[in-house]
């Protein structure tokens, strides 16, 4: 189905299974530990041997020497995998480190080995046997001393890398009020649950992967591409997800290995990353520097905005692009962004969650927030005296939607901001120092093409098949509801399986894409389905109803049960996008509001409140929506005040690359959080007429904390994370 | 030369049948658990007792099953997340979870859900924890009291104010 014109009326908009707050149907398995994860597939195949990886131990250099008769004479051992007995090996199109690293050494631990044996405890032993010789050669670990020497990156995801529209220079020049400040946001690790982990099978020349990945079909593509097999050997599941963010978009280590090890020792293998290994071993999101340059009028309109960034990763990478934002955020006639990518030789840098914004937002809501302070003016106000209804770098593309002004009057409302103290300080509770904060929050809404197929069997089940995947997102159950809505059906008369690289290739789950596309894919393969039943009782497609486990013409009613027969009906298709956001600047909005504690003795912070008020399109499950948006807001709590992969720059890497010392938010940290979404469909969008959720959340929460700390303590801290020892010698002194 | 790995031999009570196993002494609980008896509801996040997701619940006490040799628990009472219900008879606990969409991508919940329900009987007991107020007192089944018990649980998914709601419809504490 191409969609190329805006939807009208469509048998969604009944909203009878679409729109309700359904819990999740994958939430029984999930609760009583039965939803299988990748590590555990013991039913799959028989005969698992134990894979465990050897990390480099150096960040740039080469292998001298491998000694590996140790380990291979350790009980247990039945091969060890390097880059010297793999066989040539390729590199993903998605990689930009080979995934098994020697004789050269592209960053600290790399994979250089994988020993494989009969148990994972003899595994890991042998493992401490295989004995490597490195040579060192110098790296650049660090992005402030490389800043100088960053260059311009290719266009990448988000545009080009320099912007420029009016005369920025001159504009900002002639401003009355002025803001020129530099930023700066640290390296970042998805610390999503679940390491990365795959059991790899081989049948002659097949290879199947049970594997925790986020979009399937690169995964399949990528294998092959290393393995050098061909795309339709390889077979990749993945029907349950522990968590990704980003950090599970892409082929890994522990596939390749896990297929590798599999070859060499004759019979399945299973891999997981060690924790310790994934903060290096893996992706994570890079360090930014920003500066951001805003004029404006006394009267708060702004006439100049610039944003520029730099970033590092390793050499064929791509730069954090967190500039993105300010491109579309705010009206101004004269504007300019830039981004620029430094050589580092520190793990690859890559996509987490809203990659670009998350970062962009950091700095670019500060700064505002900092800017209607010069001006005088409300932070809310200020922003809503420069909002644009129309992409500010071509006024001929309006927003699909746009109501960033009901967000920050909404949540403004509903957060009781109006009790905030615009002078700093002035709120206390006990010892504690108190202050509100607000931040806009921003992230474009992409479209990608979707398919899916769907059975209706002769019990009246519809089975819908799509290689999408849940990674905690809900995709289960909102691809139940789009076919039940569709079709007629309570939701118990839905099944629903994802994640397997034989199903009709999806838009998987990433960027924010996965709710909207891939359930108007299951739209799309649904209307063909009502097609077909129509067609073989005879009816209008275009006229008969589907109620109640019915079809219905006049006054004839079958059931879906009788109209699918003993054979069933099968149909299969997916959504294709037109120009829609050519035409249209398709992006989400919200509005973060967070109100924190400071404790004036020692400089914690702890976070009091959290509103967000969102307008994101149609909400297709508000229950599984909602917690999207508060996952994310912690995120961005993790974000502001604790999260840093604190890099050694002398020997070029992450040493906090555990859980105990990469400190996300726990429990404590986090208290009752409020989520308000505004009534908007978009039906430029597709469809479903819904848009993106998940990333919007973590866009700008972390610069709302920011703000929150400066209104409580009066102390502005540009470099996050914002942690007590930034605070502790400016805080007020109390009496 | 590496020696051959000790074995030894273990029986334990695992939701309340008892399981008799051969280990590699080296074994974990939570490997005992995953790879030889294929209880894997129980997960492992971090394997260095840094995350929660390994969490069962021990002669009625929560724990770290990735922190403790499986030979240590000879004769011992072990409940996992597959003893507290199943799909079709879910555990109170486990419904609560469900209705207040107390998780997202899944993986810490069996974490969570064993250490919420061991958790529950800490308060009952009188245990105090560090935001009690009065160590001397019965503890209060305040959100506060609840976010610092289940604390050693990560959810990055981050459904805390969810699970939160959860643990509280359980425990009957008005939210
Ligand atoms: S796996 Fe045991 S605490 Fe993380
Ligand atoms: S549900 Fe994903 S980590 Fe908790």
């Amino acid at each position: 189905m191409r969609f190329d014109t805006p939807a009208t009326t469509n048998p969604i908009d009944q909203l009878r299974v679409i729109g309700q707050p359904i819990s999740r149907i994958d939430g029984p398995l999930k609760t009583t530990g039965t939803a299988p994860y990748a590590y555990e597939r013991h039913d799959v195949v028989p005969n698992q041997a134990y894979g465990y990886v050897v990390g480099a131990a150096i960040a740039k250099g080469r292998i001298a020497s491998i000694d590996l008769a140790q380990a291979q004479a350790a009980p247990g051992v039945l091969a060890i995998v390097t880059a010297e007995n793999a066989g040539k090996l390729g590199k993903g199109g998605r990689n930009t480190a080979t995934l098994l690293g020697g004789p050269a050494i592209e960053h600290y631990h790399q994979a250089v080995a994988l020993v494989v044996a009969e148990t994972f405890e003899q595994a890991r032993a042998a493992a401490s046997l295989v004995r490597v010789d490195y040579t060192r050669t110098e790296g650049a670990f660090d992005l402030a001393a490389a800043r100088n020497s960053a260059g311009t990156p290719k266009s990448g995801f988000g545009g080009p890398p320099d912007t420029s529209v009016g005369d920025f220079a001159k504009a900002f020049a002639a401003a009355p009020v002025q803001l020129d400040e530099t930023y700066t946001t640290p390296d970042q690790s998805h610390a999503m649950m679940e390491p990365h982990a795959t059991i790899a099978a081989w049948d002659g020349e097949r290879l199947t992967v049970w594997t925790s990945n986020q979009m399937i079909a690169w995964a399949a593509g990528d294998l092959a591409k290393t393995l050098g097999i061909s795309r339709d050997k390889v077979r990749v599941m993945s029907p349950f997800i522990g968590g990704g963010f980003g950090g599970k978009l892409f082929l890994r280590a522990d596939v390749v290995l896990a297929a590798l090890g599999a070859r060499a020792a004759g019979r399945p293998v299973k891999v997981a990353l060690t924790r310790p290994l994934m903060a290096n071993n893996t992706t994570h999101r890079p360090a930014t520097i920003q500066r951001i340059r805003i004029g404006a009028t006394g009267d708060g309109k702004i006439t100049a905005l610039g944003h520029e960034s730099w970033s590092g990763d390793l050499p064929g990478g791509g730069p954090e692009e967190a500039v993105n934002q300010t491109r579309l955020l705010y009206a101004a006639a004269n504007r300019m962004t830039a981004m620029r990518l430094a050589v580092l030789d520190l793990a690859e840098g890559n996509a987490m969650r809203a990659p670009g914004e998350a970062s962009g937002m950091m700095a670019l809501e500060i700064a505002i927030d900092e800017m209607a302070e010069k001006l005088g003016l409300d932070p809310v106000e200020f922003r809503i005296r420069n909002d644009t209804q129309v992409d500010p770098e071509q006024p001929e593309r309006p927003f699909s939607q746009r109501r960033l002004i009901e967000c920050l009057r909404t949540g403004a409302e509903r957060f009781g901001w109006n009790k905030r103290q615009a002078q700093p300080g002035r709120m206390l509770d006990g010892n504690i120092l108190v202050g509100m904060g607000v931040a806009a929050a921003f992230r474009n809404n992409l479209l990608t093409k979707s398919a899916a197929r769907i059975r209706l069997d002769g019990s009246g089940m519809v089975t819908v098949e799509t290689d999408m995947t849940d990674i905690g997102t809900g995709s289960y159950t909102i691809i139940a509801q789009t076919a039940a809505e569709m079709m007629g059906l309570p939701i118990e008369k839905v099944a629903v399986r994802l994640g397997d690289s034989t199903f009709p290739v999806s838009c998987g789950s990433g960027g924010q894409w996965g709710g909207n596309n891939s359930t108007a894919g299951v739209y799309a393969a649904c209307v063909k389905l009502r097609e077909a039943v129509a067609q073989k009782l005879g009816f209008n497609s275009a006229e008969a109803v589907f109620a109640d486990g019915q079809v219905r013409l006049g006054n004839r009613s079958v059931s879906l049960a009788e109209a699918a027969g003993a054979e069933g009906l099968l149909a299969e298709d997916g959504i294709e996008y037109g120009d829609l956001d050519k035409k249209y600047q398709q992006s989400t909005f919200g509005a973060h509001f967070v109100e924190v504690g400071v404790d004036a003795a020692t400089g914690e912070t702890r976070v009091r409140r959290m509103l967000a008020a969102c307008a994101c399109g149609r909400i297709l499950n508000p229950k599984t929506a909602r917690s999207q948006l508060i996952g994310a807001m912690t995120m961005g709590v993790g974000a502001a005040l604790t999260e840093e992969l604190v890099v050694d720059k002398r020997t070029g890497f992450f040493v906090n690359h555990d859980l105990a010392s990469y400190e996300v938010p726990v429990h404590a940290d986090i208290p009752h959080q409020d989520v308000v979404f505004l009534d908007e469909v978009d039906p430029i969008s597709s469809p479903m007429k819904a848009k993106g959720v998940a990333e919007l959340g973590i866009c700008g929460v972390a610069a709302a904390v920011a703000n929150a700390i400066y209104n409580a303590t009066g102390v502005r801290v540009r470099d996050y994370p914002i942690t007590l020892d930034k605070l502790i010698e400016r805080l007020p002194n109390m009496q | 030369m590496p020696d051959q790995p000790t074995m030894s031999d273990v029986s334990m009570l695992v939701n309340g049948e008892t399981r008799k196993l051969r280990l590699d002494v080296r074994t974990t609980l939570l490997d005992a658990l995953r790879e030889h008896l294929h209880l894997t509801g129980t997960k492992k996040g971090c394997d260095h007792g840094q995350c929660g997701a390994c969490t069962v619940i021990v002669a009625g006490r929560r724990i770290n099953s990735c922190l403790t040799l499986a030979v240590m628990h000879e004769g011992d009472s072990v409940t996992t997340i597959e003893g507290l219900g199943t799909p079709e008879n879910l555990h109170p606990m486990q419904a609560a979870f469900v209705k207040h969409d107390g998780y997202q991508c899944g993986y810490c919940t069996p974490g969570q859900i064993c250490s919420a329900v061991a958790m529950l009987d800490e308060i009952k007991a009188g245990t105090p924890s560090h935001v009690s107020a009065d160590l001397m007192a019965q503890p209060q089944l305040t959100a506060m009291e609840l976010r610092e018990r289940m604390s050693g649980n990560i959810c990055r998914c981050a459904a805390y104010p969810n699970i939160i709601d959860a643990i509280s419809e359980v425990a009957g504490r008005k939210t």
